[in-house]
């Protein structure tokens, strides 16, 4: 799969590879499916794709039914909506009767770039993590997306998936030893003094800061925590004891996602600093995606002056 | 069951409403008003139209229904533990901290309840995906939902509607309880529904019209219903809030309270009587 993907493509044209093997599977769409990548799905299969307009509360009450029915329904839709506006729906219809519905939001994040604040969505893993029972996963490659896609399908309960809109290098692919499993983090790199703990496309950039990082001499080790719930908490825990500080890096909001979720985990098992790379509280703004992922400080710099923050903060 | 007769519906009616009302009593908190404007409707469906097994409550060719109205659970549940699902003794666990019969319709708890339903919409969607699914499948298994006449003011109804009348789903009927109340007073000053009527049959429904206490009529309209190919329908149900508590009949203070004592008692020498003497009549 070397070169760049982005992981709603991947997921796309999983999804559609995957209909043949899985005939239970089925996608819906709320007028978004050509941004959505639900289209190859569609093309595909379309007795077994169901376009409810644009109308996303109707469409995860109506992937509720069908799951309650016996299908296995993915729902599409910006993270935005797929999280927000449909929020309540996703809570009380889905996750609370314990329904096996796929809740898919493209488009999270900064880097959906020139649409502005109202499409990107910074609070998703906030909110679908804070509901009970929910599984939500952030892939960070298109390697690992395609992966996670067939992992969903066969796990029976309420999920959240969240996607990027830009093209980026797929890495897991080359990576010795890699394996995907829901719930499991993977270590990306091994190191010493620091731990990088990272999701979705902020793990390409954090393995970046890693390198820059070891050309100081600091040595950081680079988890990749594609599950935020459940969370890994055993290795999480495991470094934080073995390296003395952490920073999580989140293409969102540093309240409530993968920063919060660590912080949880390392302040019951083994508390040490925790320095938190995310949108720093405030609405996102429009510009090109690589542009408002600097201005947010998404960046391997930015990673690099918190590693060193964190670091200098170990008793 | 196809061949009960309107007596004996309306004596597994009058049987629910004594359950239901003495339940939320018990509870002390619930919602009665609703439940019994749209006790009537329920029993034809569990007793008269729906293949269904108690013994069996996941059968997979089974019909099933969608308490979109989930606060009407006491209906809903009375309905059940008289077709069979639980015992009828179980009613006086309803919300209660030691059992399992949620205030608002549970699918993972409650045998027999096909959908968790509470916020108001969410099951009317849930229903068209059920009919969307079923018809899929390739089944004939129907979908029936109920809905309040509040409920209307939702959203989410009338993207559920469309999607419904996109997909063709024949094999869903809604009935709509219209009682003309909700908690903050009457529907027509809240929020006006109507002509719910033209508004279903805008968005290519079948529509029909009934008095949501005659039997006669509600088994007619879903007849008509399995009859109609092509479109959903909503059966628009007249009926009284309150319906058979004389005290709480058209009295939107009943949406969601409880009888003290001496108001159980009330409504239990209205209901007796009537169920003794279809019991007489049904012999």
């Amino acid at each position: 799969m070397a070169g760049k993907i982005a992981t709603r493509s991947a997921y796309g044209k999983a999804l559609a590879e995957l209909g043949a093997k899985y005939p239970n599977v089925v996608v819906l769409d709320s007028d978004l499916s050509n941004a959505t990548m639900s289209k190859f799905f569609a093309a595909e299969y379309p007795e077994r794709f169901f376009n409810v307009g644009i109308a996303e509360c109707n469409m995860v009450g109506v992937a509720a039914g069908m799951a309650a029915a016996g299908l296995k329904p993915f729902t599409n839709t910006f993270a935005m909506f797929a999280a927000g506006r449909a929020y309540e729906q996703v809570r009380n219809s889905v996750a609370y009767p314990g329904l096996g519905v796929v809740c898919v939001g493209t488009h999270g994040g900064v880097s959906v770039g020139e649409d502005g604040a109202t499409h990107q969505c910074i609070e998703d893993l906030a909110l679908m993590r804070a509901i009970p029972g929910m599984t939500v996963i952030h892939p960070c490659d298109g390697h690992e997306t395609a992966l996670a896609v067939e992992a969903l399908i066969n796990y029976d309960g309420p999920a959240y998936l969240r996607l990027s809109r830009p093209n980026t290098e797929v890495f897991t692919d080359e990576m010795e030893g890699y394996s995907f499993e829901i719930g499991k983090g993977v270590t990306m790199r091994d190191g010493a003094d620091v731990t990088l703990v990272a999701t979705g496309l902020m793990v390409g950039i954090a393995m970046d800061a890693a390198k820059m990082l070891e050309a100081e001499g600091i040595s950081a080790r680079v988890i990749n925590i594609h599950t935020i719930k459940p969370l890994d908490c055993e290795l999480i825990c495991k470094a934080a004891k073995e390296t003395g500080a952490i920073v999580t890096c989140e293409e969102h909001n540093i309240v409530g996602g993968l920063g919060g979720a660590v912080s949880e985990c390392v302040s019951g098992c083994c508390p040490v600093p925790v320095v938190r790379v995310g949108v720093e509280d405030q609405f996102g703004r429009s510009g090109k995606a690589d542009e408002c992922m600097a201005y947010f400080g998404l960046t391997a710099e930015n990673i690099c002056a918190k590693a060193k923050a964190a670091i200098a903060l170990k008793k | 069951m196809k061949n009960i007769t309107n007596q004996e519906l309306a004596l597994w009616a009058a049987r629910g409403r004594l359950l239901a009302v003495d339940a939320v009593h018990e509870a002390a908190s619930g919602h009665p008003g609703g439940s019994l404007s749209c006790m009537d409707a329920l029993i034809t469906l569990y007793f008269a139209e729906m293949n269904i097994d108690p013994a069996d409550p996941k059968k997979a060719d089974r019909d099933r229904l969608v308490m979109s109205k989930g606060h009407c659970a006491p209906a809903l549940y009375s309905a059940l533990a008289l077709r069979g699902y639980f015992p009828v003794e179980d009613m006086k666990l309803l919300r209660s901290i030691k059992a399992h019969y949620s205030g608002h319709p549970d699918m993972v708890n409650v045998p027999g309840v096909d959908m968790s339903t509470g916020s108001l919409s969410q099951g009317m969607s849930a229903a068209v995906g059920m009919a969307l699914a079923l018809k899929h499948q390739g089944t004939d298994c129907r979908v029936y939902t109920i809905c309040g006449d509040g409920e209307m003011a939702e959203g989410q109804i009338w993207e559920a509607s469309m999607a419904a009348a996109k997909f063709k789903l024949d094999n869903l009927c809604v009935f709509v309880d219209v009682n003309g109340l909700q908690i903050d007073g009457a529907t027509k000053d809240v929020m006006p529904s109507e002509p719910l009527d033209a508004k279903f049959a805008a968005f290519n429904w079948n529509v029909i019209k009934v008095d949501g206490h005659n039997f006669e009529e509600i088994r007619a309209a879903l007849a008509q219903a399995r009859e109609c190919k092509g479109m959903p329908t909503v059966i628009l149900m007249k009926t009284v809030k309150g319906k058979g508590v004389s005290f709480m009949e058209n009295n939107a203070g009943w949406h969601g309270k409880a009888p003290n004592d001496e108001q159980l008692a009330a409504a239990k020498a209205e209901l007796e009587p009537i169920i003794a003497a279809l019991e007489k009549e049904v012999g």
